[in-house]
């Protein structure tokens, strides 16, 4: 049962997707709305009743249900794995897309892509859908491939701005660069065990360890690390980790329900979830693990110190979620997968509630996104204003909220650990914790406290479709982590999927109840660290604004720097983007316009009419040149056969 | 005693006649045709004298089918010759290059 079930909810977005394609522009927005809701509803309730049962049962379903190809005697198929780590990444992706499904109803009402957008809502959940349920690398690449470019188009959805064709071609090609990282990761595995299925693969992991590439004659590595840093290396691409971190911020060109739903909530953990689906092989390689470990948490330090000078309301947020997606990966970098898996989730809730407050903010302002142009929100949009604190509170990780207990078990979980780079890893979570309050709190007293401004009149409250969105997705927030993070984080729910040590082993603490977790964070520093990053928000941007206003603080060099995202657009800019250019200059002005269409194109249709209009002198018209003509050929063909020249007889 | 080298040689005369007026004639139309008859009339001319030398009669009676055609011939060119100078007011060969183009 669980099967069928399963299909539905795979399925289901899909052919909302399609129907809204095609059908979408003659039968109205009443009919998208209606087909596109229904299908990603209907995927959310199955995926919660197969969740459920799953947790009931603990059952795993691996079943193969189309043979895709068969190329010689190996056959490829499209098959769906539902353990509980699916189950839970298949709740929440439903849910928010459902959320963020129903909050695009109000946010684009007057948008002429209306039935376009959604239409790519329902199919990026259908590819999202199938790269997590998948039970095959092939499988996986395809729902990999499918997000992306789901994403590129939603990123270049205004296709008549050209800074979002900027955005969305960037993205697309820096994926490129996570995406043939992952497929000859791929290729790895797929060369050594002959197989492409996920259990396959993990029941000859050890043939993969024992396996010896050479890269050069005297060069080794092992396969099963070389395996795993190439798929990480999609991760890294995927969950924008540095140095593929540069399209995320600009991916902020979308509209702001894409914001949330992809580039908070579910692709961009494609690469955590990987990490977790993963783990089996990773586990098995201590290099791979303290790559990623030091990825994540560089990603997670220095990504999160970006945020503090933006002044767009949505890329603040976006750096927000790089440096969680830090967090989550660095911790899978520790072996703490469930508090990778946990984060993930409780992140999709909180994350995809700040991105639709922002998105909120916005539509109230009449597409104002500088939040040097807002303040003294807090009294005319009071239901964003509750719910974006409730989303910062969770992402500061304030007692008592989601976000805390996620974000606590993971700096737990990379403090406890002494695997190579944790040091620097600890370091980096707990000054980054700092970071997050710091400018988590500067947007929200920008943007809701502080004196009114002026720039904008009659602001009033966001329609229903946009906020019963944002109170649905406050309440998970707040309150998800307290039923789950026992048996999720410390206890066995991902036994059966994922391949980590004993929970004590990976925290150190012994878990009893969510309440004593609470109560022991008291004894670690974080939570302090947080609250001094609040309060020093506090003091910077309501109390005495007036300190960052001296002009040696921004011709810093750490100003300059940071202003500059570290240079990392100017140096991909000027080394790969310039030397790709110049090479596509080269293959172009030579390769195309000379060679191909001077020469060879060109040139024979020229050399053939140069020839004919010196033989068409020849053609006189008149008879006696004829005549001539034909008693010449006719003294050759003689002289020819007189002679004996053609040497016949 | 006249040898049949005699007479191939004059028919090869007369042909090379007709060809040079054929080639160099930039005048008259009806020159042409002449030189044509020419070139007829040099083949007629081998014709008779194997005929006559080989003992075998069949070449006579090729030559009574070539006099036959010529005349035929003769008149079309006429005709067309008639039609060509209505049409152009000239018959000089020199002018007529409608072949081109």
């Amino acid at each position: 049962m669980i099967l069928e079930y399963s299909l539905v909810v795979l399925l289901s977005p899909l052919l909302g997707g399609i129907m809204a394609a095609f059908l979408g522009k003659s039968f109205g927005k009443i009919f998208v709305n209606l087909v596109t809701i229904i299908g990603v509803s209907v995927s959310f309730i199955l995926s919660a009743i197969i969740a459920l049962e799953i947790l009931e049962s603990s059952a795993v379903i691996n079943q193969n249900i189309y043979t895709w190809l068969n190329i010689g005697d190996q056959s490829f198929h499209i098959g769906l794995l539902i353990d509980n780590l699916t189950a839970s990444m298949m709740v929440v992706v439903t849910f928010v897309s459902l959320m963020v499904h129903v909050y695009t109803i109000g946010y684009m009402h007057d948008d002429p892509g209306y039935h376009r957008f959604f239409s790519y809502i329902s199919l990026f959940t259908f590819s999202m859908l199938s790269l997590v349920m998948s039970n095959n690398f092939l499988q996986l690449f395809f729902g990999w491939e499918a997000v992306g470019v789901m994403s590129y188009l939603l990123i270049g959805f205004w296709f008549t701005k050209e800074s979002a064709i900027k955005a969305n071609l960037k993205a697309f090609i820096v994926n490129r660069v996570g995406d043939l990282s992952l497929i000859l990761g791929i290729g790895i595995i797929f060369s050594i065990t002959g197989s492409l299925d996920y259990y396959d693969v993990f029941s000859g992991s050890q043939n993969i360890a024992q396996t010896e590439l050479s890269l050069t004659s005297t060069w080794t590595v092992s396969a099963l690390t070389a395996a795993c840093i190439l798929l990480f290396g999609g991760a890294m691409g995927k969950s924008a980790q540095m140095p593929l971190h540069v399209w995320l911020p600009d991916s902020m060109e979308g509209p702001t329900p894409i914001s949330a739903l992809i580039h908070a909530a579910t692709m961009v953990t494609a690469g955590v979830f990987l990490l977790a689906r993963m783990s089996p092989l990773f586990e098995l390689s201590s290099t791979a693990l303290s790559f990623v470990l030091i990825i994540g948490a560089t990603t997670a330090l220095f990504t999160g110190i970006l945020g503090l000078l933006q002044n767009d309301i949505k890329r603040v947020v976006a750096y927000s979620t790089l440096s969680q997606l830090g967090y989550m990966v660095a911790a899978a970098g520790v072996s703490a997968y469930s508090a990778s898996l946990f984060h993930l989730m409780t992140h999709a809730f909180f994350k995809a509630l700040l991105f639709l407050a922002a998105g909120s903010v916005i539509v109230a302002l009449h597409h104002e996104q500088d939040i040097r142009k807002m303040g003294g929100l807090k009294n005319k949009l009071p239901i964003t204003y509750l719910t974006s604190l409730i989303g910062s509170l969770a992402l500061i990780g304030f007692p008592g909220f989601s976000g805390f207990f996620s974000k606590d078990a993971l700096i737990e979980a990379i403090g406890h650990s002494d695997i190579f780079g944790s040091g620097f890893a600890y370091a980096s979570v707990l000054i980054g914790v700092f970071i997050t309050a710091l400018y988590t709190f500067r947007l929200f007293f920008k943007v809701f406290h502080g004196p009114e401004d002026d720039h904008h009149h009659d602001i009033k409250e966001s329609p229903m479709s946009i906020t019963l969105p944002l109170v649905l997705l406050a309440i998970p927030s707040v309150i998800i982590a307290w039923p789950t993070v026992g048996p999720m984080v410390f206890g066995s729910y991902f036994i059966n999927a994922i391949s980590q040590p004993d929970a004590y082993q990976i925290f150190g603490y012994e878990f009893t109840s969510a309440y004593g977790f609470l109560l022991h964070a008291f004894s670690s520093p974080v939570i302090y660290i947080a609250l001094f990053g609040v309060a020093t928000a506090y003091i910077l941007y309501i109390h005495k604004p007036n300190i960052l206003d001296n002009k040696t603080y921004e011709s810093s060099f750490i100003y300059r720097l940071l202003d500059n995202k570290y240079y990392f657009d100017d140096l991909y800019e000027n080394v790969f983007a310039r030397q790709a250019r110049n090479i596509g200059d080269l293959l172009w002005k030579v390769g195309d316009v000379k060679t191909i269409d001077n020469f060879i194109v060109n040139g024979t249709a020229y050399r053939i009419g140069n020839i004919a209009n010196r033989i068409k002198v020849i053609q006189s018209g008149y008879i006696y040149h004829y005549a001539l003509m034909m008693i010449i050929g006719l003294a050759i063909f003689l002289a020819w056969t007189i002679l004996d020249l053609g040497g016949a007889s | 005693m006249l040898t049949l080298q005699s007479y191939l040689t004059l028919s090869a005369i007369i042909f090379s006649i007709g060809i040079t007026g054929i080639i160099i004639n930039r005048k008259n139309i009806i020159i042409v045709m002449m030189c044509t008859e020419l070139l007829l009339i040099s083949v007629n001319f081998n014709f008779i004298a194997f005929s006559h030398f080989l003992q075998d009669l069949s070449g006579q009676v090729f030559v009574f089918f070539i006099l036959t055609v010529a005349a035929a011939e003769a008149a079309i060119g006429l005709a067309i010759l008639v039609a060509l100078y209505r049409n152009k007011k000239s018959i000089s060969v020199s002018e007529l290059n409608k072949l081109r183009n």
